[in-house]
């Protein structure tokens, strides 16, 4: 009885709300939601605004409807490679260095020998940036005078590992995982060590071999760290700007989208409106997937 | 000490610090130090920053005024120059002659500086022109240097080689090299090098007033002339080393100093700042060889570099007394003495301290009958940038492709032209 009465009080509270409350609440919630529309919502409209116009940076705006979408789809010959390189991206990272971290953390986690120190080592590139992966692979890959072109001693017909545009998206693709790996690691490791270990228990116990164990029992009860490293991977991929800009400007077998917003709008060339335009498709390929984990997470919520 | 005593300490200290600064700043007004020229510098190399600084020094010392360098990474600078412009900028800044210029004179953002052109002596016509929009003069240039085809004399004599007054000669010595197991040195990685033969190709295939007016938008870049162009490149490209679109200009200036490469179309500083300083004798170069003969060899590319003053400078006449000073052959001399990479734009400036290399060039130059900037100085720079780069990559990866290639960039082209007009 007492219980009951006290739970209904607090329930009367803070249905009520004094004066006090709703400044504090209001502050609270307002300066967040308006940061939020003035840091990310002004500046994500104002580009779909201005992939509408064609604008310099200096003198005035002309609207001129579709157009931009029009050149950019037809006409640009980066457009496309870029949209095929960042989906690319994506499930390279997704089907490739995103399970290779998993497998790496379930070999460290079932506690092989010395697996502290691989552990430290997977984790090291995890520091650097990007960028920082980026001149490392030049100095691995450059073509005269790179270490692996030295050790394979090719010397009359050096393969051009940065600048031959079959080779070179594969080459930064396996740098970014370099780092991508390790990350993913660390997360599914922080999470294998959650896992209960009185239900693998429970499994061994009803026959369940190795991989039975860890399909059916230890990959689901995963499911919150495996949203987390899929939002990772996704925007580890979008993000890629960094290595490939630090590489060769993003050209030449390198375009991503990211690299032809910063090309049109960054530098003299100043096509702003074109730029946007571009910006607006990055914008939709990222809302597709912030959707497909909304719509899962909400589900996942519901279900829980 | 409690923490308010820590947090009271830091405030104090930081406002000691700061507010002299505030103050001083404040003092001089919206018009700044009229004893004080700020410059906006993009020659943050080492080379070329020192001699600089030599120079500004010798104005301080003539005029008694102070000359402030803020320096930025050189493409960095290029990166921002709009946003730059608009913003606070210097009282002075360098940039580079031609449509670079023009474009900014056109959008308002240039100070006119014809009264400080009235003075000036010792400028070419030639110079003047790449110093002027629409009649008035915006740019006081400084240094320049000529683009050519480089090469060490010592391996020329060892293996033979003869340089190359007409295409077949440069294809057939091309193609020697490439049997000696020394090709052609090439690179794009940066996505500008490849400009300057396509620029020479054209000038000399198609003459000069083609080339400006393609720049400009007027020709079309499916013209059977383009193509040309493109059709007489591919066959050198055998002959090149490989690789390319992996190569910074750096490395191919490295491979042309270790001799692993014969020759490379460059601009005078790319070998000059890649051979040590006791091999830059042995650097030679002979004028990029004639196509057509109605057009020989009379077009120079020597991409030049100056001062200009942007219209939100605070301190315009400071500007202009420094200008002044930048114009003459004195100012010239003093950089030049610190960078043995260019050569004086001043017919007066003292040469003889030149190495033969830069008195090769200057004579180079002085017998052109047109000067060329260098394809992203003469065009628009959106069109150069996010068109040109590209393009000339993707006929480096695949030359076959001249009809599809010269179609894209048409269509870019158009795009671009047309979208500044509406």
């Amino acid at each position: 009885m007492p219980q009951n009465t006290a739970r209904r009080a607090g329930r009367r509270t803070t249905r009520r709300f004094t004066r006090r409350d709703i400044v504090v609440l209001g502050a609270l919630l307002g300066i967040p939601v308006l940061l939020d529309v003035v840091i990310v919502w002004g500046p994500a409209l104002a580009s779909v605004g201005l992939s509408f116009t064609s604008w310099d940076g200096i003198g005035d705006i002309h609207w001129v409807g579709g157009d931009n979408y029009e050149n950019l789809v037809q006409d640009y010959p980066a457009f496309w490679p870029a949209v095929r390189h960042n989906l690319l991206w994506i499930a390279f990272l997704g089907l490739v260095a995103t399970p290779f971290g998993l497998l790496l953390a379930v070999l460290v986690d079932r506690g092989i020998r010395f697996s502290r120190f691989y552990q430290s080592v997977l984790y090291m590139p995890v520091v650097l940036s990007l960028a920082v992966v980026g001149f490392m692979a030049q100095l691995l890959l450059g073509t005269d005078q790179g270490v692996v072109n030295t050790i394979i001693g090719n010397e009359q017909d050096p393969v051009d590992w940065l600048g031959d545009s079959s080779v070179n998206l594969w080459m930064m693709m396996l740098a970014a995982s370099w780092r991508h790996v390790g990350y993913v690691m660390i997360l599914y490791l922080a999470g294998l060590k959650s896992v209960d270990p009185e239900l693998k228990e429970a499994a061994a116990i009803d026959g369940a071999n190795e991989r039975q164990t860890f399909f059916r029992i230890t990959f689901p009860t995963l499911r919150p760290v495996n949203v987390v490293v899929g939002v990772i991977t996704v925007i580890e991929a979008l993000r890629a700007f960094d290595i490939v800009y630090a590489v060769n400007k993003g050209r030449n077998g390198l375009e991503l989208l990211s690299v032809l917003i910063t090309d049109n709008i960054i530098g003299e060339a100043s096509r702003i409106g074109f730029g946007s335009a571009i910006a607006v498709v990055l914008l939709s390929v990222s809302l597709g997937f912030v959707v497909v984990f909304l719509v899962q997470e909400l589900r996942g919520a519901r279900e829980r | 000490m409690s923490r308010r005593n820590v947090l009271r300490g830091t405030a104090l200290g930081a406002g000691a610090v700061t507010l002299p600064a505030l103050l001083t700043a404040c003092g001089d007004g919206p018009g700044g130090n009229k004893n004080e020229v700020t410059v906006g510098s993009n020659a943050s190399d080492a080379v070329p920053k020192e001699a600089f600084a030599q120079a500004f020094k010798a104005y301080e010392k003539e005029s008694g005024k102070r000359v402030e360098v803020n320096t930025t990474e050189h493409n960095e600078f290029q990166q921002n120059i709009t946003r730059y412009l608009q913003g606070s900028p210097d009282n002075v800044f360098m940039w580079f002659a031609g449509y670079r210029m023009q474009y900014f004179a056109e959008k308002g953002l240039l100070v006119e500086i014809s009264d400080v052109w009235k003075g000036f002596r010792g400028f070419s016509k030639a110079l003047k022109d790449q110093s002027t929009h629409d009649g008035e003069q915006y740019f006081v240039p400084y240094y320049y240097y000529p683009w050519a085809v480089f090469h060490r004399k010592s391996l020329f004599e060892k293996q033979g080689y003869e340089q190359a007054g007409n295409w077949d000669q440069f294809i057939a010595l091309a193609k020697r090299m490439h049997k000696d197991g020394i090709p052609v040195a090439f690179c794009d990685k940066d996505g500008w090098p490849a400009m300057g033969t396509f620029d020479y190709i054209d000038l000399r295939l198609n003459g000069y007033d083609f080339h400006k007016s393609l720049m400009a938008g007027e020709e079309a870049w499916t013209d059977r002339k383009v193509k040309q162009v493109f059709d007489l490149w591919r066959e050198l490209m055998p002959y090149y080393q490989k690789g390319a679109l992996g190569r910074t200009w750096e490395e191919a200036g490295q491979g042309l100093q270790r001799r692993r490469t014969g020759m490379a179309v460059f601009g005078m500083p790319h070998p000059g700042s890649q051979f040590p300083e006791n091999e830059r004798d042995d650097i030679d170069f002979f004028p990029f060889p004639e196509i057509d003969p109605q057009f020989g060899r009379d077009a120079v590319e020597a991409p030049i570099d100056g001062f200009l003053i942007p219209k939100k400078s605070r301190n315009v006449e400071g500007a202009k007394d420094f200008m002044k000073w930048l114009g003459t052959a004195e100012a010239e001399d003093a950089y030049l003495k610190g960078d043995p990479n260019n050569v004086a734009v001043n017919e007066d400036a003292d040469t003889s301290k030149y190495s033969p290399l830069q008195k090769k060039s200057a004579a180079l130059v002085a017998e052109a009958r047109q000067i060329s900037q260098f394809l992203d100085r003469d065009t628009r720079p959106d069109f150069a940038q996010t068109v040109m780069i590209k393009a000339l990559q993707d006929f480096i990866d695949n030359p076959k492709d001249v009809d599809g290639l010269c179609n894209r960039i048409e269509r870019q082209k158009k795009d671009i032209f047309s979208a500044s007009a509406s």
